[in-house]
C-alpha cells in the first residue's frame, strides 16, 4: 500500500501536496494539521461563528488536491476538521460542487470533542491538580482517538475522511488495517503501522526538512522539498520514499533523526491504539532515497485516551526594535533597562518580563559560545504575558516610543499581541469516548 | 593512541522535539565506530550540566544501541513550553544545536 503525507501541520505547503496526488500513484494521502494551539485556536473561532474552527487552508487544500486524487483512485484522510469537523465535511461538499466532483462521499468522525464532559473535579494527574485550580476560562478539549474511530469512515468507502483531533499515526494505521484487516489486536503489526504513521506524519521531516546544516548535513534541492511516500506490506515492513524528481532526500539520517521525533522511551509509544516498541527497529538504505525500516513490534495500547484541555492562556505581547553599528549591544541593554524601569513604575507592570539581546545569545541563554558574538548588529525583544490588553499594548508602546526617547539609533520597532493559551492532559476510559461517523454526498 | 577532543556537530546529528514543557533530543553518531565513546561520555549527568540552568527538571537518556543513537528527555527544559514560555523559541527547535555542542574526546 503507498501513502503520502500532504501535510506535516497545519501551516504546511501545497505544491508537494499536488504533486503527490497527481504523480504519487497513492492509495491514500493523509493531511495531518492539528497541534495542541491549532484546536484550542479552533475552538475560540468556533466559539465567534458556529462555522468555522477548522483548518483554514481546508478549502485551498481540497480545491488543489481533490479532483486529482478522485482522477487516481487515492482516498484523502485528514484531521483538518479540527474543532469542528461537520462544519468541514460541509466545507469540502462545497468544494466538491465548485469543482464538478459528483458522487463522492465524505465520512465525518465525530466524538473527539469532550468538553462537555469536563468539569471542575476533572484531575489533571500530570499537573497535580484539577480543572478548577487552573483558574483559567476553559476553552475546549479534545481526546485522541484512534484507528477504530476512522475504520467506519473507510469502510464507508469514503473518498474523503475529515476528523478533528484524529492522533496523527493513527490516520495512517487506519488506513493500514482497513487495507489488510490487521486485527485491533495484532498488537506487533498495529506497532508496525504506528511506527509508519509517527515516520510520515510531520511531512518534510522525514524528506530533508528540519535536517540541513550546511558543511554538515546538506540537502538537495530544500526549497522544494517533497513529501514523504510510504510503502507498507501485509507483514508490516515500511519503505519510506519521495517521488524522484521532488527536492529533499530519504536517507538513513533523516529516518533516524525522525523515529525519535517528540519520542520519550522509544520502547513504550503510547497512543490510542497501541503501545508502539521502536526500540529494535532496523533500518536499510536501500540507496536513491529509498529506506527500510523493520523491527517494529508492540504492546496492548493505554486503558485511557489521553485528553488535551485547553484554557484561556491571555496575551503574549512581542515589541522589537533595532540597534546597529559599533556599541549596539549596549545601546540595546540600555534600551532593555529604560523599557523595563518604565512598565513597572509607569504602567505597574508586575508580570515577568523578558528581554533579547537578539543576535547575542537570545534563544540559548545559558549556553556558552565563547566571545565570538558580534555585537554590530542587535535587536531588542520585549515580552510578557498579559491578562489585560491595556498592559500588553503597554510594552508595544514602551519599546517603540524608544525612537525618539531611548538611545541613540533605534529602529525597525515592531510590535504585536497574540492570544495565547495554556493547555493540560486529562485521561478518559476508552468506553468514555464513543464515536460515530457522519456520511455527507456530494 | 592519541586523542582528540571535538564538539559533537563533528561527528553527530540530532533533532529536538518538544511535548508540553519536556523536550527530547534524539543523538545519532554519523560513524558508529564513534559510538562507544559518545555512550560513555555523553551521559544524562553530562547533558544536564551542559544545558546548565535551561533545564530545570531531570534528564533521562535512552540508548538506542542498533541504531547507535541516544535519546535524552529533560523534562522542566521550555521555560513553561510553547504555550508559556517567552522565549523566542518557546518549542525548543535549536536545542539539538547546544547538545551538538558538546565536546567529546575521540581516539584519533
Amino acid at each position: 500500500m503507498r501513502i503520502g503525507c500532504g501535510a506535516g501541520f497545519s501551516a504546511d505547503r501545497l505544491d508537494p501536496a499536488v504533486d503527490l496526488a497527481r504523480d504519487g500513484k497513492l492509495d491514500a494521502l493523509v493531511f495531518e494539521c492539528v497541534g495542541e494551539r491549532t484546536l484550542a485556536f479552533g475552538h475560540r473561532d468556533r466559539c465567534a461563528n458556529p462555522d468555522a474552527g477548522y483548518n483554514t487552508l481546508l478549502a485551498t487544500r481540497l480545491m488543489a488536491v481533490w479532483p486529482l486524487t478522485v482522477r487516481n483512485g487515492c482516498r484523502i484522510v485528514t484531521n483538518m476538521g479540527a474543532a469542528n469537523p461537520i462544519a468541514a465535511g460541509h466545507a469540502a461538499v462545497s468544494v466538491a460542487r465548485d469543482r464538478g466532483l459528483r458522487g463522492q462521499s465524505v465520512a465525518v468522525v465525530l466524538g473527539d470533542d469532550v468538553t462537555d464532559r469536563i468539569n471542575e473535579d476533572t484531575s489533571l494527574p500530570l499537573s497535580n491538580c484539577s480543572v478548577g485550580d487552573i483558574g483559567r476560562d476553559l476553552i475546549g478539549a479534545n481526546a485522541y482517538i484512534g484507528a477504530d474511530a476512522i475504520l467506519p469512515a473507510l469502510e464507508a468507502d469514503a473518498s474523503l475522511v475529515i476528523g478533528g483531533r484524529l492522533a496523527d499515526p493513527s490516520m495512517f494505521l487506519a488506513l493500514l488495517r482497513h487495507r489488510f484487516g490487521w486485527d485491533a489486536a495484532d498488537w506487533p503489526r498495529l506497532g508496525a503501522g504506528i511506527l509508519a504513521g509517527h515516520l510520515m506524519e510531520c511531512g518534510a521531516q522525514i524528506t530533508g526538512g528540519y535536517f540541513a546544516d550546511p558543511g554538515h548535513k546538506d540537502v538537495p534541492n530544500l526549497a522544494f522539498v517533497g513529501y514523504p511516500i510510504a510503502e507498507v506490506g501485509a507483514d508490516g515492513a515500511i519503505t519510506i520514499t519521495k517521488l524522484p524528481d521532488a527536492g529533499g532526500m530519504v536517507t538513513e539520517a533523516t529516518v533516524k533523526e525522525q523515529l525519535l521525533y517528540e519520542v520519550h522511551d522509544p520502547a513504550r509509544y503510547l497512543t490510542p491504539d497501541v503501545t508502539a516498541d521502536f526500540s529494535n527497529v532496523r533500518i536499510a538504505d536501500r540507496g536513491g532515497d529509498r529506506v527500510a525500516l523493520y523491527g517494529a513490534t508492540g504492546t496492548r495500547q493505554p486503558d485511557t485516551l489521553k485528553v488535551t484541555v485547553a484554557f484561556d492562556g491571555g496575551l503574549l505581547a512581542e515589541a522589537e526594535v533595532s540597534y546597529a553599528g559599533r556599541g549596539a549591544a549596549d545601546r540595546a541593554r540600555l534600551a532593555a533597562e529604560i523599557t523595563e524601569t518604565r512598565l513597572r513604575r509607569v504602567h505597574g507592570v508586575t508580570e515577568e518580563l523578558r528581554s533579547d539581546l537578539i543576535g547575542l545569545r537570545s534563544l540559548h541563554a545559558h549556553a556558552d559560545y565563547g566571545d565570538s558574538a558580534p555585537d554590530t548588529d542587535i535587536r531588542l525583544r520585549v515580552a510578557s504575558r498579559f491578562e489585560s490588553r491595556e498592559r500588553a499594548e503597554a510594552v508595544l508602546w514602551e519599546v517603540e516610543s524608544l525612537l525618539c526617547s531611548g538611545p541613540a539609533g533605534g529602529g525597525g520597532f515592531r510590535g504585536r499581541i497574540t492570544p495565547s493559551i495554556v493547555t493540560h492532559d486529562a485521561f478518559l476510559p476508552r468506553g468514555d469516548v464513543p464515536t460515530r461517523i457522519e456520511v455527507l454526498n456530494t | 593512541m592519541s586523542r582528540r577532543t571535538l564538539p559533537l556537530r563533528a561527528i553527530a546529528h540530532a533533532r529536538a522535539g518538544d511535548k508540553g514543557n519536556t523536550s527530547n533530543i534524539s543523538l545519532w553518531v554519523n560513524d558508529p565506530a564513534h559510538f562507544a565513546a559518545v555512550r560513555d561520555q555523553v551521559t544524562a549527568d553530562a547533558v544536564k550540566h551542559h544545558f546548565g540552568a535551561q533545564v530545570h527538571g531531570t534528564v533521562a537518556r535512552h540508548v538506542v544501541p542498533r541504531l547507535h543513537g541516544l535519546n535524552f528527555v529533560m523534562t522542566a527544559a521550555l521555560d513553561g513550553g510553547v504555550n508559556g514560555s517567552l522565549n523566542l523559541d518557546g518549542h525548543g527547535k535549536s536545542w539539538s544545536f547546544i547538545l551538538l555542542d558538546m565536546h567529546v574526546q575521540i581516539d584519533a
